[in-house]
C-alpha cells in the first residue's frame, strides 16, 4: 500500500469510530437524567466534532479546516462555561 | 520509504484518536453517575481530538499546519479540564451527590 492509501484507510476507520462515539453521546444526550449530564454530552459532541473536522481536512486536503476545528474548540469551551454558570446561578436562586 | 514510515505513524495516530473518541462515547453512555461520566468525557475526548490533530500535523508536514495543530492541542489541553471542573463544581453546588458517598458525615461544599 502506498502512503496516501494508508492514510485514507486510517481516516475512514477513525471516522467510523468517531461516528459510533457520537451516536452513543447523542443517546446520553437524549436519556441524560439531569441537566449536567446533557451539558456534558454537548461538550463531548463538540470535542468529537473537532476530531471529525480534522479527519475530513485530511481526507479532502483542505488544511484550512484546522482553523475551523480550533474555532469549534473555543465555541465548545465557552458554551460549557456558560451552561455551568447557568446551573450554578439556578442552584443559588433555588436555595 | 521515509514517506511510508511517516504515513504509518500518522495512520496509527489517526486510528488511535478515533478509538479514544469511541471510548469516550462508551464511557459517557455506560458509566453510572455524572462525575464518572465527566472523567471519561474530559480525558478520553481530549486525547481523541488531540491525536487526530497530531495525525494532521504529520500528514501535512507544513510548518503553518504543524503550528496550528500544536496550538489546537495546547488550547484543548488548557480548556477541557477547566470546563469539566466548572461543570463538576456547579453540579456539586446544585446538589448532585456522587455515588458511594458517605452521607452520614455532614459535608458543606
Amino acid at each position: 500500500m502506498s502512503g496516501a492509501e494508508i492514510i485514507t484507510w486510517a481516516c475512514w476507520i477513525g471516522l467510523g469510530c468517531l461516528s459510533l462515539g457520537l451516536l452513543m453521546t447523542i443517546v446520553r444526550l437524549i436519556l441524560g437524567p439531569t441537566l449536567p449530564d446533557r451539558i456534558l454530552a454537548l461538550d463531548l459532541i463538540t470535542v468529537l466534532g473537532l476530531g471529525f473536522v480534522v479527519l475530513v481536512a485530511i481526507l479532502t486536503g483542505y488544511y484550512l479546516y484546522v482553523d475551523i476545528a480550533i474555532a469549534l474548540g473555543l465555541l465548545g469551551f465557552l458554551s460549557t462555561v456558560a451552561f455551568a454558570r447557568y446551573v450554578l446561578k439556578r442552584a443559588e436562586a433555588g436555595r | 520509504m521515509i514517506t511510508e514510515i511517516f504515513a504509518w505513524i500518522a495512520a496509527v495516530a489517526i486510528v488511535a484518536g478515533g478509538v479514544f473518541g469511541l471510548l469516550a462515547g462508551i464511557g459517557v453512555l455506560r458509566l453510572p453517575d455524572l462525575y464518572t461520566r465527566m472523567h471519561a468525557a474530559s480525558k478520553a475526548g481530549l486525547v481523541g481530538a488531540g491525536l487526530t490533530l497530531v495525525g494532521i500535523a504529520i500528514v501535512a508536514a507544513d510548518s503553518s499546519i504543524v503550528l496550528r495543530a500544536i496550538l489546537g492541542i495546547v488550547f484543548l489541553a488548557l480548556t477541557t479540564p477547566v470546563s469539566a471542573h466548572l461543570l463538576a463544581r456547579a453540579a456539586i453546588k446544585a446538589g448532585h451527590v456522587p455515588l458511594n458517598t458517605d452521607t452520614t458525615e455532614k459535608s458543606d461544599s
